[in-house]
């Protein structure tokens, strides 16, 4: 178990050493300035009207009634968006406000600013918006048969992946068709931002996001605005889990802003919310394995269909991400795998922890138990004759060049001892404190799972993040966009600098689109390698530059000087000075950090695509009451690959916490969509996991081999624990039950009443 | 805003402002406020009035004032007096909202899900309503009369409830979808009554309103042994779970279908009836 304790002393942390977060008492003392708390006195209220349709035609929209109204100082609508009427991450395919059409539930139509939030409320309702209803394409399975709904087509993406012999046919062969369910990011600080018109006619916007830059260019295209006139600057980010990569209030806010000429605030409501910002897409998985009698893989062949719902989002990476992991972290020679991702009139699909990888390794692990109860094999050993190492081809083609301890990393959890004890008060059981089992009541399961997927962006991307280093008196200052949502960049960037400079006081500058280039978005497990790749880089030429300019001033040979505890000595010991003496002249240096480059995917779904891979196992021991179909997970054990740990106790939070979000998916939640409808959009019916549900998250191990090119050998370790957890709770609850479960997540009915029949 | 120190206090202030909101713990006002669908032209805020948040025994009732918060229904001797309303109230929630919400607000939203109505089912309880002009008294049934409909005249507010105190074991039990602060999917309560040798059971989550087991309660009254507590045999065991699933209306919604609540509320019988009868059939 990794030692986490902060140590009390008076020398800040360097790498390699829990940082506690500078965010985290004033969180927790509910005295931290989130992007809701934005405030200025002559701001007005934003809000936005939203279509009650999952998809209607719109015959006229009529503002009048709610201009009309005292304190009213806006109504706007897509007529009034002077730049693209459209905007995406990489499709430029959802309107800022629908104009002719609305194709989901809780589209945005107009947008509202007032004097008071009760105002805009009031002014909202009474615009008048005459639709015409329209028959929603709710059925992916349809969708490509279907009428377009949207001029670029129903399809967002198709990958049809060949790999190695396309005849090759194993002696036993298992198959199953599974489902993932809609989950949502469930971030606690709803969408919020606050937008100030600029005296330049620009605007300078306030916001929680995720990616400050890729926001700013989108913004200003919607606006007409050059780029340079609008600023963005990261406020108070409460969790985004990828629930921010894309745009929800930003053109709105900005184009009230610069309407009325007043600062503009608007925050969502968590119903709002739900409808506000995309979900993890729902996914149908028909799978069939192929092994040899000693339980070698074959073959894999699976069809894969992700709900992309209506607007395109991130989809194309996603079903990328799907189908290039959707045989799970094993040898597999031969593969045929057909990804889609489809348009429908549900809520639109996009970013959420494990992107893609998530959905696959659900279904990909429950065929890997269905192979090993066929063959009459122990799963954690048909796992181990078949883990991926350092040289090995993925489905892809694709040969791992990096460190891959698949085997270390599925050891070192299936083989961690157990404490679990079978509780005696029914409020530790299944059914919590509503207290509806007794021990005799349930039956104990346990399994193990293993997932992975790529880090950094894939597929050719040219990914980069810049940072900023200056030293001066003495303080080093970094300046990076990086957006901290609660991932730990900010402790990151200062043990960077600490390690690089001997430095003891660093500061952060606050993250905004004006001072410095775009870092990347904070997902996809990359900011460590790459901001603090870029922090690293910009760090080292400060000291490449200080020595010089110091071994020059003094006299002494700059291969002889070293940073280390606040003074430039030399390692001779006749040259020793003070940092603050010799940075009263400021050093600077700025650097944009790239990854190596990849390979787009060819029309096999073959290339070297991903830089990077990480790897993680759960085993989740669970209790079930099989009667009513209420389960505990009484315990959860991890392992992962980490390359080396930067910050033990941010490690650990982020194991635990994508734990907690796989454990949701697994036994509750589900954005619930019906008809095109979301029917659980509040905290009250969409549920997520509460300490009673959770168990503690016990470390078997963090497996520490440096990845080569990774900024001091770290991987990223964001998303790996949210992947194979779901796997695991689900495994383990078929091992109580004995029922097939092929969807996550497993609802009471779907235990409780398959048992009722004969 | 009328600040009521005392009961008349209110009731006056309900008289003058017959719009008035109650405003007692606010946890479910504040979520109609907060979605806009609730207006708050004049609050009545009752949570300082002592009165409200007093309970007493009076022979062998108790009256409980409607400001007793679900902790409050946790602490000191109620909790052995009446253990299902106060297992009942554990289940709400979570201790932020226990801390706030009250017995008499629970009464008033009047939910199907409201978590301590199986429980003031099952005890027979009858609801204390007072105004500026007078004071009169409801069956629970009489009170709760659909989804979030209740018997209120609008100058009226819920003074108290009053239950028996029974001798026999209780016992409350819920099913959620998650182990703590959730909405019930279905909810049973079963009370004893031994000295009128009697079984009362309450429904929670399976109908428009709290329901009661009638024939279910009926049939078991014969097949326990009064006389020395022995449990019924296992298959006037099995007719009572099929008896009380029988008397569920349950409907499909996004928290749970019909066939797994009347499933589930047989489950719920059979265990609160092993519970309260160890020994038999399980």
């Amino acid at each position: 178990m990794t030692d986490t304790r902060v140590e009390a002393g008076t020398r800040p942390p360097r790498l390699g050493e829990s940082a506690p977060r500078p965010d985290g008492t004033p969180k927790v003392a509910g005295s931290f300035a989130f992007s809701s708390d934005l405030w200025h006195d002559r701001m007005l209220w934003g809000g936005t009207l939203r279509s009650p349709h999952p998809s209607a035609r719109i015959r006229s929209i009529d503002i009048g009634p709610a201009v009309a109204l005292a304190g009213v100082h806006a109504v706007l609508t897509a007529a009034d968006v002077p730049g693209s009427p459209t905007y995406g991450l990489e499709h430029s395919d959802q309107p800022v406000l629908a104009s002719d059409v609305v194709r989901y539930e809780g589209e945005p139509v107009a947008v509202v600013a007032a004097d008071h939030p009760a105002t805009v409320r009031r002014a909202l309702e009474a615009i008048v918006v005459d639709y015409e209803p329209t028959d929603p394409l709710v059925d992916p399975l349809q969708a490509e048969a279907a009428d377009p709904i949207h001029p670029d087509g129903n399809l967002i993406r198709r990958i049809h992946l060949r790999h190695g012999d396309q005849g090759a046919v194993g002696e036993v062969q298992v198959e199953g068709t599974y489902e993932v369910g809609m989950q949502d990011q469930a971030f606690l600080g709803p969408e919020s931002g606050l937008a100030v018109p600029a005296e330049d006619g620009g605007v300078d916007l306030f916001v929680a996001t995720q990616w400050l830059h890729v926001d700013r260019d989108q913004v200003a295209a919607c606006l007409g605005l050059e780029p340079e006139r609008v600023r963005l600057t990261l406020a108070g980010v409460g969790g985004a889990f990828g629930a921010r990569e894309d745009l929800s209030l930003h053109v709105h806010l900005c184009l009230l802003a610069l309407h009325t000429g007043r600062p503009v605030k608007m925050v969502y409501s968590r119903e709002e919310s739900f409808h506000g910002h995309v979900h993890r897409h729902p996914a149908r998985m028909w799978y069939r394995h192929h092994a040899d009698r000693d339980g070698r893989l074959v073959r894999v062949e699976a069809r894969l269909v992700l709900d992309g719902g209506a607007y395109a989002s991130s989809s194309s990476a996603v079903i990328a991400n799907a189908t290039c992991f959707a045989a799970g972290p094993y040898r597999v020679p031969s593969a045929d795998i057909d990804g889609a991702v489809v348009r429908t009139n549900n809520p639109p699909c996009g970013a959420m922890r494990g992107f893609g990888a998530v959905q696959t390794c659900f279904a990909h692990e429950a065929q890997m138990d269905r192979l090993a109860d066929a063959l009459g094999m122990d799963p954690v050993e048909l796992r181990r004759r078949n883990v991926l190492a350092t040289g090995d081809r993925l489905v892809t083609g694709q040969v791992i060049v990096g460190t891959a301890p698949v085997a270390e990393v599925l050891d070192a959890c299936a083989e961690h001892p157990s404490a679990a004890a079978l509780a005696a008060d029914p409020m530790s059981l299944p059914g919590g404190a509503g207290r509806t089992a007794d021990a005799g009541h349930v039956r104990r399961g346990e399994a193990v799972a293993l997932g992975f997927k790529n880090l950094l962006f894939s597929e050719g991307f040219d990914d980069s993040s810049a940072a900023v280093c200056r030293i001066e008196d003495g303080v080093a200052t970094v300046t990076c966009a990086c957006a901290e949502v609660g991932q730990g960049f900010v402790t990151l960037a200062q043990q960077i600098a600490r390690e690089v400079l001997g430095v003891s006081e660093v500061l952060l500058a606050p993250a905004e689109t004006a001072t410095v280039g775009s870092a990347g978005s904070t997902s996809a497990s990359r900011q460590t390698w790459m901001s603090g790749g870029a922090v690293q880089a910009a760090c080292e030429e400060v000291r490449h530059r200080l020595l010089r300019r110091v071994a020059e001033s003094y006299g002494v040979d700059v291969d002889e000087l070293v940073l280390a505890d606040d003074r430039v000595v030399s390692l001779g010991g006749d040259f020793e000075a003070d940092l603050t003496a010799v940075t009263t002249v400021p050093v600077e240096a700025e650097v944009e950090f790239h990854h190596a480059p990849t390979q787009p995917l060819d029309e096999d779904g073959q290339g070297d695509a991903h830089v990077s891979f990480a790897f993680a196992a759960h085993r989740a021991i669970v209790d079930v009451d099989p009667d009513l179909g209420l389960v505990k997970v009484v315990e959860l054990t991890t392992s992962q690959d980490v390359g080396r740990v930067l910050n033990p106790l941010q490690a650990v939070g982020q194991l635990e916490g994508g734990a907690a979000q796989g454990v949701g998916l697994a036994v509750m939640e589900e954005v619930q969509v019906q008809d095109g409808r979301i029917r659980n959009a509040s905290f009250t019916d969409y549920l997520i996991p509460t300490a009673l549900d959770m168990p503690p998250v016990e470390v078997a191990a963090l497996i520490e081999q440096p990845e080569p090119g990774a900024p001091f050998g770290a991987k990223g370790i964001g998303e790996p624990p949210s992947i194979s957890s779901t796997a695991a709770v689900v495994a383990a609850i078929r091992h109580a039950t004995g029922l097939d479960l092929e969807r996550a997540p497993v609802r009471p009915a779907d235990i409780a009443l398959a048992e009722a029949r004969p | 805003m009328t600040i009521a120190r005392t009961l008349d206090d209110a009731c006056a202030a309900l008289a003058e402002h017959p719009q008035a909101r109650l405003l007692a713990g606010g946890t479910d006002l504040m979520v109609g406020v907060n979605r806009g669908q609730v207006g708050l032209d004049h609050v009545v805020v009752l949570d300082r009035v002592d009165e409200l948040r007093a309970w007493h025994r009076t022979g062998d009732d108790l009256l409980l004032g409607a400001g007793l918060t679900y902790a409050d229904l946790g602490r000191g001797d109620l909790p052995g007096l009446l253990p299902a309303l106060a297992q009942a109230a554990r289940t709400v929630g979570s201790p932020q909202i226990r801390n706030a919400g009250t017995l008499g607000g629970n009464l008033a939203t009047a939910s199907p899900a409201g978590d301590t109505l199986p429980v003031l089912a099952a005890l027979d309880a009858t609801v204390l309503l007072r105004s500026a002009t007078g004071s009169r008294e409801l069956p629970l049934a009489g009170f709760v009369t659909g989804v979030k409909q209740n018997a209120l005249e609008p100058d009226e507010l819920i003074e108290a409830v009053r239950v028996p105190v029974l001798d026999g074991p209780q016992e409350f039990l819920k099913v959620g979808t998650r182990n703590a602060m959730v909405i019930s999917v279905v909810s049973l309560a079963l009370v004893v009554d031994r000295g009128g040798r009697g079984v009362r059971v309450g429904l929670g989550s399976v109908a428009p309103v709290p329901l009661r087991a009638a024939e279910a309660e009926a049939h078991l009254a014969d097949h326990v042994g009064w006389d020395d507590g022995s449990p019924p045999a296992p298959d006037a065991v099995d007719r009572f779970v099929e008896l009380v699933a029988g008397a569920a209306r349950p409907i499909d919604d996004h928290r749970g279908s019909a066939d797994y609540r009347r499933h589930a509320v047989g489950v719920l019988a059979r265990r609160a009836l092993h519970r309260a009868f160890p020994g038999g059939d399980r």
